[in-house]
């Protein structure tokens, strides 16, 4: 573990360079040992790292740093078990996942098989992040990795369930991506009336169900 | 160009990838909420390179701070109106934004604890529009201060420091040297410069959380600096981040502007920052 200044008012601690289970558990620990305490403003969880933010006013960076090792050390027990479990439904290819086609070429798969093994798969949310409640899942099937797009599009509509390298994803909002889309979901991922607004937090598992397949 | 409800932002929903948002210039929406006898953490409105017209239907103290919009009103100065007195803002003539703070406080109702419009999501509501009503609120925690002298000069001075940001190795020493101009393409998400190319170092990075006012640095060596409506993780390197103190700097930034980077220490950046504090709480 590496805990390093970011800007003046925040620490990144890091937990190696790699996407593992063992850095997702010492993320989700180190996230929710954090949470509530007088003076950190903001948790920024990811792959292998937290970004602490905290109120200069209010707390040093030694402090902080004091604080993010006592909290490691005392919480030596295992994050619960996510309890909720959330069902996707999506409807696959066509217009709604345009890169279906290119992502059963990638891979050297039939596009039906693709969806057959996005959806038999069991996803967990490693975290929320990006621009507004994007879920980073892990546990995409290996066999559907499939590079990003070189350019990214403007436009990628809302609820896109999409695949970017060996990540899974959905677009909870419209924006620009340069994931592969190879499905579209209904169900509102963002809500600003919510509350919390986004739908998958981390630590939730994810199902994506088969709503239908255009090919 | 655009008017909405700020208070200094919305803390704790970083893990659900919701940034602060907030004042973009915290420094001159603080102060407004010193000058009219508020909690500093109030809800005022935050107009960004044009303004507009406000008519108040009750008599009142408000202050205009942050940059000069051609109000006919002395800024940094607490101000009474009266009743059916309208309060025009035109194009400012310094810098993007100006904040109107009115004794009490705009009571709009808090999203997840905070007044702030998040523009790009809509979280916390819309910029305003011609004929919304607003309702004050009992925010005023004592009376209204005396007016700041001198007023503060931030306002036209393009020079943003900044201390080393997590990736801050992977750089040429003086990478950051060169004269900036702000982009029009920027807004409260990032601040794109236009400028020198930092040579980017490439490689692979795990996506990682993101710092208000860092400076990331995409493959094209533009520097981008994010703003108060930034995402909350991202994979650019950054070699730097803007000190809290030049937050306000950042808040008064307009395309076309022209910024340069200065780096300060830690210690320097927090000496900054309690200077700004000892100025505010003289108000």
């Amino acid at each position: 573990m590496t805990i390093l200044p970011a800007s003046d008012r925040s620490l990144l601690v890091t937990f190696g360079s790699e996407i593992s289970s063992e850095s997702y558990r010492q993320v989700t620990l180190l996230t929710r040992s954090l949470q509530g305490i007088r003076g950190i403003l903001n948790l920024h969880p990811a792959y292998a790292s937290v970004l602490v933010d905290f109120e200069p006013r209010l707390r040093s960076h030694d402090e902080v740093e004091a604080l993010i090792r006592e909290r490691l050390a005392s919480a030596t027990h295992a994050p619960p078990l996510a309890e909720r479990m959330v069902e996707i439904p999506v409807s696959y290819g066509g217009d709604f996942g345009p890169d279906l086609p290119d992502v059963a070429r990638h891979t050297g798969l039939a596009p039906q098989r693709v969806v057959e093994l996005h959806a038999a798969a069991e996803y967990i949310v490693y975290f929320v992040g990006f621009s507004t409640c994007f879920p980073y899942l892990g546990g995409l099937p290996p066999e559907l990795a499939t590079p990003r797009l070189s350019a990214p599009r403007k436009h990628v509509p809302v609820g896109s369930v999409a695949i970017g390298g060996g990540q899974a994803g959905i677009y909870p909002l419209a924006s620009p991506g340069g994931w592969r889309l190879i499905g579209r979901t209904t169900l509102r991922l963002f809500d600003p009336e919510a509350s919390p607004p986004p739908l998958l937090r981390m630590g939730d598992r994810v199902r994506f169900v088969i709503a239908e397949v255009c090919l | 160009m655009q008017t909405t409800v700020q208070d200094l932002g919305r803390f704790g929903y970083a893990h659900f990838g919701i940034s602060a948002s907030g004042a973009a210039d915290p420094f001159a929406f603080r102060a407004g909420n010193l000058l009219v006898g508020n909690a500093e953490n109030a809800a005022a409105i935050e107009m960004t390179l044009i303004g507009g017209a406000f008519e108040f239907e009750d008599d009142t103290t408000i202050a205009l701070t942050g940059s000069d919009f051609g109000a006919g009103l002395p800024l940094w100065n607490p101000v009474e109106v009266k009743a059916g007195q309208v309060v025009r803002c035109g194009a400012t003539r310094s810098g993007a934004r100006v904040y109107l703070s009115v004794r009490g406080g705009i009571a709009v109702p808090p999203v997840m604890g905070s007044a702030s419009v998040h523009v790009m999501t809509g979280v916390g509501g819309h910029a305003l529009r011609a004929g919304d009503v607003l309702p004050i609120g009992h925010s005023s925690v004592r009376r209204p201060r005396n007016p700041a002298r001198p007023a503060p000069e931030y306002v036209r001075d393009g020079t943003l420091r900044i201390t080393p940001g997590p990736q801050s190795d992977w750089f040429p020493a003086g990478w950051y040297t060169g004269s900036y101009r702000v982009s029009e393409e920027s807004n409260r998400m990032g601040l794109r410069l236009l400028g020198p190319a930092i040579p980017s170092p490439g490689g692979h990075m795990l996506t990682e959380g993101v710092a208000l006012g860092a400076i990331q640095v995409p493959p094209d060596g533009q520097p981008i600096i994010l703003f108060v409506e930034h995402q909350t993780t991202g994979g650019y390197p950054k070699p730097g981040n803007v000190i809290s103190a030049d937050f306000c700097r950042l808040g008064q930034l307009r395309p076309r502007d022209q910024v340069a980077f200065e780096q300060v220490t830690l210690e320097q950046a927090l000496t900054t920052l309690q200077q700004q504090e000892k100025w505010l709480y003289g108000l």
